[in-house]
């Protein structure tokens, strides 16, 4: 009988927890893009490989022009959010503090705090006003509810590279006569930007991913992906939604390889 | 002199923050902080005849979050369905903690006493999910839960049962949805808290002749336990406002608060109730925030 060395660490029961833990985490998505390589018209009939659907989703001109609305808010969210969180978050960091900060924080954050069903219904109400009185219908409201809910998400990871920063670096800049701009752009702003980089991409998969919210926002007639995934479940499910699903796995998996490279090189440098 | 001219530099400094600071105060302040006010305000209102509202005070939307006036006598009574519908958000958000926590705290504690090789593969695929459509995953589960899904296929193989389950549109559907798709929220910040555990204490403790038990009540389950407090938090805050999850899982037999709302300002079209019914859970999640806040208090005074 081999005897295994006594380990600490491990307490037992744990490990095949996790390991089912991670077997119920992924069989589903797997199973869903499995289905949507499907060649057959039902969901639930495996008939062999094929890449239909998938072709069937991109000539798809409803799912086309979502898809363009979702990387359009998305992107003008995305950098409307991260430009005023990276402000926000050079504001209420270093330094001695000052009268007001913590409520900074607070309304920055407030978003976080509430559900979202409730600031979905908040900006249908506070919208449908301002659609009524002005007959405006477009995009600007998506990117509006989008930008604010995701200048928290852009916030914390930027705030966390200002809070690891030498400000040494900065001090020695100002000493060597650096204004507060040369200082900032050559020196800040280096140092500063993968934190910045991981705010936009948290900023731009949050927005990417909002179902609640744009449901209630959006005019008439007008779709994100999610969206109009939501609206087609509740005609039953068909395959080329499974492709669609596939597809952002893919990019949201692509995302976090891209995010934990980030990340390695940024402690090893 | 200098203090003049250093609380002058102070006054310049805090007006520059300020002036950095507020293009995100103005953002979230027009788009998130206003139309919260308006909620408040709506709820005071009288519903119109075609959605919207009336612009008269009222308390009459408040009065039919959880009562109902009898339509033969005219008297009050506990609206039942309200009730049972603010009833199962509830049992259906501390269920969905109480399963995170269950797979979760395993799942951290492993993936953190794993090689660091290991370890960052393992992290990958917790955060993974994290970042994934949550509709997306809801409509995995949606898949393998259905008539002729996973399950039932497999359970039928077995000899197991007879005939399929009838899993989807149930609370067990919406229960083990919500847990699927907000496990990554009570890992993570679990995991957090385990990376820290020294483990030259649980050898010392093990040195000292604790039992297993005893080292992880004593020794690990004190450092957990704030990672633990946080991702429940992060669990039941979202699962009590749940909407796409139970519309997609529960249709119209399991809903929710969220689903609730919605149907204010859909079908129902009563505006000022929605506004109440949005207003009530926002009270909930405030009351859940400060019961934490008190116990993370109590839990610092006492070391």
């Amino acid at each position: 009988m081999r005897n295994r060395p006594f380990d600490v660490r491990h307490v037992p029961g744990f490990a095949a927890i996790a390991i089912a833990g991670f077997i119920v985490l992924y069989v589903p998505m797997l199973v869903l893009s499995a289905y949507s390589f499907n060649s057959g018209d039902t969901i639930g009939q495996w008939e062999g490989f094929s890449l239909r659907w998938y072709f069937a989703a991109f000539q798809n001109d409803d799912i086309q022009r979502a898809a363009l609305l979702s990387v359009w808010v998305a992107t003008i969210a995305g950098v409307i959010a991260t430009a005023s969180a990276t402000a926000a978050a050079l504001a209420t960091s270093r330094g001695a503090g000052f009268r007001g900060q913590t409520l900074v924080m607070v309304v920055v954050n407030q978003p976080l705090m509430v559900p979202e069903i409730v600031m979905a219904v908040a900006l249908l109400i506070l919208f449908a006003g301002i659609k009524v009185a002005t007959g405006y219908t477009g995009g600007a409201y998506l990117i509006a509810a989008h930008t604010a809910f995701c200048i928290p998400f852009a916030y914390m990871p930027i705030r966390a590279r200002l809070d690891s920063m030498d400000h040494n670096l900065e001090n020695a800049a100002a000493d060597l006569y650096a204004g507060p701009w040369t200082a900032f752009r050559r020196v800040t702003l280096p140092l500063l930007w993968p934190g910045i980089l991981a705010g936009f991409m948290l900023a731009f998969v949050i927005s990417l991913d909002d179902v609640v919210i744009s449901e209630f926002v959006k005019s008439a007639g007008q779709e994100t992906l999610p969206t109009y995934m939501l609206g087609q479940l509740r005609r039953g499910v068909s395959a080329d939604v499974y492709a669609v699903s596939t597809l952002l796995l893919a990019i949201s998996i692509a995302i976090v390889a891209v995010f934990f490279t980030i990340n390695k090189s940024g402690r090893t440098g | 002199m200098t203090s003049a001219a250093e609380a002058a530099r102070d006054r310049q400094d805090s007006r520059n923050r300020w002036a950095l600071a507020s293009p995100a105060l103005i953002l979230i302040g027009l788009f998130s902080l206003a139309p919260m006010a308006v909620v408040i305000l709506y709820s005071f209102l009288e519903p119109g005849r075609y959605g919207n509202v009336v612009w008269a005070f009222s308390t009459d939307a408040w009065v039919s979050v959880m009562l109902e006036r009898d339509i033969f006598d005219d008297t009050l009574g506990l609206a039942d369905a309200h009730v049972a519908i603010f009833w199962r958000s509830i049992k259906l958000a501390a269920a969905t903690t109480l399963l995170t926590a269950a797979f979760g705290v395993p799942l951290a504690y492993f993936v953190a006493t794993r090689t660091a090789k290991w370890r960052n593969l393992l992290l990958f695929l917790i955060t993974v999910p994290f970042w994934t459509n949550l509709l997306v995953r809801t409509l995995a589960i949606q898949e393998v839960i259905r008539k002729d899904g996973l399950i039932n296929t497999v359970l039928l193989k077995l000899h197991l049962i007879d005939a399929p389950l009838q899993m989807l549109f149930t609370d067990f559907a919406v229960g083990f949805g919500m847990t699927y798709v907000y496990l990554p929220l009570m890992v993570l910040p679990v995991y957090a808290a385990v990376e820290r555990i020294d483990f030259r204490l649980v050898e010392a403790a093990y040195d000292l002749y604790a039992t297993r038990w005893t080292c992880l009540r004593r020794v690990i389950f004190p450092v957990i336990r704030p990672g633990l407090v946080a991702g429940s938090i992060l669990v039941f805050i979202p699962s009590l406002g749940a909407y796409v999850t139970p519309r997609v899982l529960g249709g119209g037999k399991s809903l929710m608060l969220g689903n609730l709302i919605e149907l204010q300002f859909g079908q129902g079209r009563n505006w000022p109730l929605g506004a109440a019914l949005s207003v009530t859970l926002l009270i909930l999640i405030v009351a859940v925030l400060i019961v934490q806040t008190r116990l993370t208090r109590k839990e610092t005074g006492h070391a």
